[in-house]
């Protein structure tokens, strides 16, 4: 190995290459809620489909002997967890948090269960760009490796943004998001429309798990995604519902957990616990930061049940 | 509304009568059933095909279920908490076990220190925690095995690899057993060359995917070249290390189908050995000492195969070592010797043999190894 010492420059090259690495199931996540919440719901049970999104992307991938596969498989599956919170919810009388709750365990229990013969075997791996070539320092070749999902990811975060802003599509979620009643009016049924807005969130989020699983850290077990679900659905509030919003703070949630580990590779050890906390601790003053005492919840859909 | 999902009183009560008549029942019944065996019990922290600690262990209580007369139950994913007291009343109440194994580090105290005197006639066998007759109840038991020794020998194979003359160790908690670890790994690589240095990282938790694989990238970035862990699961530190083009050690169980030509050796853990000769023992109307230990010698540990990327020279040393170490008595820490804080932990002389108990209680990390334990 021809690693040169780069000193202290290891703790930006290190955020840079964790910012691309961590980030993307943190996109793929916060995007799909984005849409979900922008509908007017809330699903909680994203991590669950996170985790079985993993499970079964990495479990067809071994089948197949194809990655893409196994990513095609996972966005299925993730769709089908969103059709059922969506049909469950549209029943009178049901609180989608607590919906989402029983789908995160259920998501869990059932990759748990499906997952055991899969924690063993080798499945393939994602291919991965090599966007250093400039570069003759290893290790920011080896940062700047960028996997097609993380580029797919940001692609689509423009697009949905433009979707919101400037397509029928769009303005139908967001009315119906806003006001159900002006939904009504307008002859849209609201439930249609979160159906299918609650399975699109689905999708993406087990396309985030076939990351965890299928590229970085690039297998399957039981304690791949640590809550990682449930973090990227306060990203979308973070990111007060906008698409774009999303890639930046999944960025920086990935940069401020790489942090860690690079400050104690250079030799700052006392304290690691603390810089574990960090990007919780970003988000918490980023958010009273920006928090205004006029206005609730900036950007809200109005018919979310947590701005109602 | 809530007349549709309304019992009745009678109904509640006779549900209620047949749970606690169930519920005496399958309290007697494996009762009777253990005059003719022994029911073992076996608790893991995380999946028991984890590729590390949990799949070591499960892979002893699979040799145990083979015993005849032997009834296995066993659960996984148990956390540190209250929940593990839940599962052990269970198996005791619910499947009579009389013979237990709690085998996370946490589950000690104050958990088995908790259940065990309520249940006098049953066996906690708890691995790692320091029981000490003064202190804990005389029916609960440790066992570990000297483990230490196994990263050593790893240290031995790394020590000839490194052409940077940086190894690296993704560790978990700063627990005893996690310094020693780490301490024998440097200074097996430093009886190859002296210059040697190790650079630790702590990821806080027993099993974080994406925490180890990002402290094995920045180890990486670091041009350490060898890698070694002691996380439960090390499949993802092999995994990306050997992504990495960096040499890895395992730990726990044999990693080497996960990185066939990186792989050095490993220390695993032979508790097929130890749990047969434990139950064997209860089954013969024996009994288990409360403080067992066991190192190479004793086949509580055993070496994985010698990879393809060990030299010669290497494998020599590490062969020599290995006899030296299956005779007994050797020390890892030998003075006089530092600590990285500049504290001196051994004096000229002074040296600390394989059984010494005060090794477990170690709180330091040897001079050459980059890191801090708090």
């Amino acid at each position: 190995m021809s690693e040169s010492d780069i000193g202290l420059w290891a703790v930006p090259i290190a955020m840079l290459g964790g910012a691309i690495r961590v980030s993307t199931p943190f996109i793929f996540v916060s995007l799909g809620e984005c849409i979900t919440e922008r509908s007017g719901r809330i699903n909680l049970g994203l991590e669950g489909t996170l985790v079985f999104g993993a499970m079964s992307g990495y479990a067809i991938a071994y089948e197949t002997s194809s990655a893409w596969l196994g990513v095609l498989g996972a966005a299925f599956f993730g769709a089908l967890f969103g059709l059922f919170h969506g049909w469950i919810c549209k029943l009178p009388k049901v609180n989608d948090i607590a919906i989402g709750i029983a789908l995160m365990l259920l998501g869990m229990g059932l990759a748990f269960f499906f997952g055991k013969p899969y924690i063993q075997p080798v499945a393939p791996d994602l291919p991965a760009l090599s966007f250093g070539f400039w570069s003759d320092v290893p290790q920011v070749q080896a940062a700047l490796q960028v996997n097609v999902l993380f580029i797919l990811g940001l692609v689509l975060a423009v697009a949905i943004a433009w979707m919101f802003k400037s397509t029928k599509i769009g303005l139908t979620i967001r009315v119906v998001g806003d006001s159900s009643d002006a939904a009504r009016a307008l002859g849209i049924s609201a439930n249609k429309v979160r159906l299918f807005s609650t399975a699109a969130g689905g999708a993406l989020a087990g396309v985030g798990g076939a990351y965890l699983s299928l590229y970085y850290p690039g297998s399957w077990n039981e304690g791949i995604s640590s809550g990682q679900g449930l973090m990227a659905v306060a990203l979308v509030i973070f990111a007060r519902w906008n698409p774009i919003n999303c890639i930046w703070a999944a960025l920086l949630f990935g940069a401020a957990g790489a942090l860690g580990p690079a400050l104690q590779s250079v030799g700052v050890s006392s304290g690691y616990y603390l810089f574990y906390a960090a990007p919780y601790v970003l988000t918490l003053l980023l958010l009273i930061a920006t928090s205004s005492t006029t206005r609730a919840l900036n950007g809200a859909p109005g018919e979310l049940s947590i701005s109602k | 509304m809530s007349s549709k999902f309304h019992t009745s009183r009678r109904s509640l009560i006779k549900g209620m009568a047949g749970l606690a008549g169930a519920t005496a029942l399958s309290s007697v019944v494996p009762g009777s059933a253990f005059a003719a065996g022994l029911t073992v019990g076996f608790l893991y922290v995380g999946p028991k095909d984890d590729f590390g600690y949990n799949q070591a262990h499960a892979e002893g209580a699979a040799a145990v279920k083979g015993i005849e007369g032997v009834t296995l139950v066993e659960e996984e994913n148990v956390p540190e908490t209250v929940d593990v007291q839940k599962s052990m009343e269970s198996m005791i109440n619910f499947d009579g076990a009389k013979l237990i194994f709690p085998t996370s580090f946490g589950y000690f105290d104050p958990h088995i220190l908790e259940v065990a005197p309520k249940h006098e006639d049953v066996r906690f066998q708890h691995a790692g925690g320091l029981w000490s007759a003064d202190k804990h109840p005389q029916n609960v038991g440790s066992y570990f095995g000297y483990i230490g020794m196994g990263q050593y020998l790893n240290g031995i194979a790394a020590g000839h690899a490194t052409k940077s003359k940086k190894i690296g160790f993704v560790a978990a908690k700063p627990i005893p057993q996690v310094m020693l670890n780490i301490n024998s790994f440097l200074l097996g690589a430093r009886s190859v060359d002296p210059e040697i240095t190790c650079q630790v990282i702590f990821t806080g938790e027993w099993s974080m995917a994406v925490k180890e694989a990002e402290a094995t990238n920045a180890l990486a970035d670091q041009g350490v070249d060898v890698i070694t862990c002691h996380v439960d699961g090390p499949k993802v530190v092999m995994e990306t290390a050997a992504g990495r083009g960096a040499f890895v050690c395992g730990y726990h169980a044999d990693q080497s189908p996960l990185a066939p030509d990186l792989y050095l050796t490993g220390a695993e853990w032979n508790w097929a050995n130890v749990y047969t000769n434990m139950v064997q023992s209860v089954l013969a109307g024996g009994s288990i000492d409360n403080f067992v230990r066991g190192g190479l010698a004793e086949g509580f540990i055993k070496m994985s195969p010698l990879g393809p990327a060990v030299s010669d020279a290497a494998r020599n040393q590490f062969e020599a070592t290995k006899a030296s170490i299956m005779k007994g008595g050797f020390a890892v820490i030998n003075g006089p010797m530092k600590d990285n804080t500049g504290n001196v932990i051994a004096e000229a002389g002074q040296s600390f043999e394989e059984t010494d108990v005060s090794l477990e209680s170690m709180n330091y990390l040897v001079e050459g190894v980059i890191g801090s334990a708090s």
